[in-house]
């Protein structure tokens, strides 16, 4: 019998309260975005911003608990640009999305930094029996959205994000579940030149920490080749996007290359303000599982396929709620 | 096929110089003055006795003052800068039936946007424009342009929770386009541009935006002049493909780009009309005559002068108010010097220079 765990990969909308406060304190311009080294009110607005993310997620029931990662201004590249040897150059599109991000531009060694470490000890505290699940961006897509100006070449900086991100997590309160996201493997798939290390990249990320690792992909599916390499990484889970793009070409891949013996299922659309059923959501995780004919799995994450921040406040609360209700064992949905 | 451009010659000024004419038009939005900024604020203040038909009565101000501004400006066609609209999509949205709002999304940073959700199917209901139209055309002496942001625009940047498909979803909002349309022309609109900045981020859907065009500009009478406002796009993904839309012009900024992009244009013959930018609305240096005058001859690679309408790369609402009126009146002088040079015979076009008909 799969189990099934309610999650979200994070990134989640800041209550319509912060945003209008902390706008007001940081302003709207790039050199107003987040550095790392705020000051005593804007760090007191995101405590109570983040303590209000952590109780919608603990109140909704969800199997595992996010930080929110609501002062990523920068989204995924959020750990490089509050890094003190990155420099933040222009403003970028994030992917296809009509959201964007400042360049961070990699000038110097890609030392410790304990940021994000920063933020899940606040969030460890905030918890009693609840999970607490780390979001990080996966080592390829934070080398994807970064420049690099000062290792020179795309496959060692690769290794030094990985090894960097390593580093972070190393320093993690104790954690359930890791989720590193992976957008670029869909979005701008390896070449030739660095496709066979992206496994090894993950893995060492993967390796810091002795919690559950999925490696989240979504987009789309994943080229044949890439996914075929990305089994070798030494991972819990690999997670899908079952959403957005071709459902089949993921089946395949799948089911022609097998998948670990845990699986992240993206279904809840993060991207689109309709609320789904719980009854629908587990119907289609059933519809899922069915697909895969060749393995059964001990885990099962049900999850929304993209981060919430693209959706407003209110429609993001309410598919937390729909996501941990659809995960109830005594949920009965006609099969 | 591209329509019959041939209504521009309705825009000449009866006083105009020069033999060529180089129709001069702006984007659409332009900053607001400080005091209407103000006026937003204190309407939204519930403790304010600042009303609604105050607020009304400031941006019927604002839009005399704007308008003005154009004119003076010495631009042959105007707008009023947009001064009613705060976003180009909430504006449309909050008059279509079928839309919803749920609160503000990020775009970047702490800028935000109400993105709002289609629900329902979306119908036309009360005119969108056609009063803003009205007042304008009274207050102005030169004829007047209507920015409408377009349908693939609409569907984009909104939440599809109702249509099986966003192409869906733009269709049926191009059919109330093409409403509004009829509605605009009806009370004299002859210059209309749609706005489409979306296709610029997606350009594979461009034959999407195609049939948007053509459901829009069903049953428009060929003197109304129809132009389309494309930004900050690789164009080689729609060119040639545009020369298939059932438009009058095609408005682009290039001037931003340093006219990189401008032989993308080159082969095959360009079609419709082009509404170059010749200016760049991103930075606050103002561009000299001659700096202009060179841009407009950028121009002229694509298309011949009588088929050649300048313009800024974009709106120009986010420029110092001093520095965007600055920018208008130089980019009117150097088109008005261009053509008495080109009377002249002063500029060679070059034989390659594809000539009209």
């Amino acid at each position: 019998m799969t189990e099934l765990v309610s999650t979200t990969p994070g990134l989640y909308p800041l209550p319509d309260w912060a945003k209008q406060e902390l706008s007001d304190l940081k302003g709207h311009q790039k050199h107003d975005l987040i550095s790392g080294n705020e000051g005593a009110d804007i760090v007191s607005a995101y405590d109570r911003a983040r303590e209000e993310v952590v109780s919608e997620q603990t109140d909704a029931g969800l199997d595992r608990v996010v930080e929110g990662q609501l002062r990523w201004d920068d989204m995924l590249a959020h750990p490089l640009t509050v890094h003190e040897n990155v420099e933040t150059g222009g403003i970028v599109r994030y992917y296809d999305n009509n959201n964007f991000y400042r360049d961070p531009q990699v000038r110097g060694e890609l030392t410790f930094s304990g940021d994000v470490a920063a933020e899940l000890d606040a969030t460890a505290d905030l918890l009693g029996d609840e999970s607490l699940q780390a979001v990080l961006p996966g080592p390829y897509s934070l080398s994807d959205l970064a420049t690099d100006e000062y290792y020179g070449d795309e496959a060692d900086f690769l290794d030094a994000v990985s090894e960097f991100l390593a580093g972070e997590v190393d320093a993690f309160p104790e954690h359930e579940t890791l989720f590193l996201l992976e957008p670029s493997l869909v979005f701008s798939p390896p070449g030739e030149d660095v496709d066979d290390r992206v496994p090894e990249a993950i893995s060492a990320v993967s390796d810091a920490t002795d919690a559950d690792v999925v490696v989240h992909t979504y987009w789309g599916a994943l080229d044949e080749k890439v996914y075929a390499h990305l089994m070798d990484a030494d991972v819990d889970a690999i997670g899908f996007d079952f959403v957005a793009g071709d459902r089949d070409q993921t089946l395949y891949n799948i089911n022609e290359y097998g998948t670990k013996d845990d699986i992240a299922l993206g279904l809840v659309d993060g991207q689109n303000t309709l609320v789904e059923d719980p009854e629908t959501v587990r119907e289609r995780v059933e519809w899922t599982l069915d697909q895969v004919q060749s393995q059964t799995f001990d885990t099962a994450y049900v999850t929304s396929n993209t981060e919430l921040f693209y959706l407003p406040e209110n429609r993001a609360t309410e598919k937390l709620a729909a996501l941990a209700a659809a995960t109830e064992d005594e949920l009965e949905v006609e099969a | 096929m591209s329509r019959d451009a041939e209504n521009r010659e309705q825009f000449r000024p009866e006083a105009h110089d020069n033999e060529h004419f180089l129709l001069t038009t702006v984007v659409g939005s332009y900053p607001k003055p400080k005091w209407l900024n103000r006026a937003n604020d204190l309407a939204e203040d519930p403790d304010s006795k600042f009303t609604q038909e105050h607020l009304h009565e400031a941006h019927d101000d604002a839009c005399r003052v704007i308008t003005n501004e154009h004119e003076r400006s010495g631009l042959d066609t105007v707008v009023d800068g947009e001064m009613r609209r705060e976003e180009m999509v909430e504006y449309f949205a909050h008059r279509i039936p079928g839309y919803e709002f749920n609160g503000p999304v990020k775009v970047w940073g702490h800028n935000y946007f109400d993105k709002p959700s289609v629900v329902g199917e979306v119908e036309y209901d009360e005119p969108w424009l056609v009063d803003e139209f009205e007042f304008t055309s009274d207050v102005a002496s030169k004829p007047v342009k209507v920015p409408i942001t377009g349908p693939y625009t609409l569907a984009s940047w909104s939440f599809n929770e109702h249509y099986d498909s966003e192409a869906d979803l733009a269709y049926a909002l191009a059919d109330l386009v093409n409403e509004e349309i009829e509605q605009l022309v009806e009370a004299g609109a002859t210059y209309i541009q749609i706005d489409e900045p979306a296709l610029a981020t997606t350009p594979d859907d461009h034959a999407i935006v195609g049939e948007c065009l053509e459901r829009i500009v069903a049953g428009v009478p060929d003197e109304v002049r129809i132009g389309l406002h494309v930004c900050y796009g690789d164009y080689s993904r729609i060119y040639p493909e545009l020369n298939d839309y059932p438009i009058d012009e095609f408005d682009v900024e290039l001037c931003n780009g340093g006219y990189e992009q401008i032989d993308v244009f080159t082969d095959p013959e360009f079609e419709p009309d082009l509404a170059l930018g010749v200016v760049d609305v991103h930075t606050a240096e103002v561009e000299t005559v001659e700096e202009i005058k060179e841009n407009i001859k950028q121009g002229l690679k694509v298309v011949p002068p009588e088929k050649l309408t300048v313009s800024p790369d974009c709106g120009v609402k986010l420029l110092p108010r001093e520095v965007a009126y600055q920018k208008m009146e130089n980019m009117v002088k150097a088109a008005r010097e261009v053509e008495a040079e080109l009377d002249a015979g002063e500029i060679d076009l070059d034989a390659s220079v594809p000539q009209a008909d």
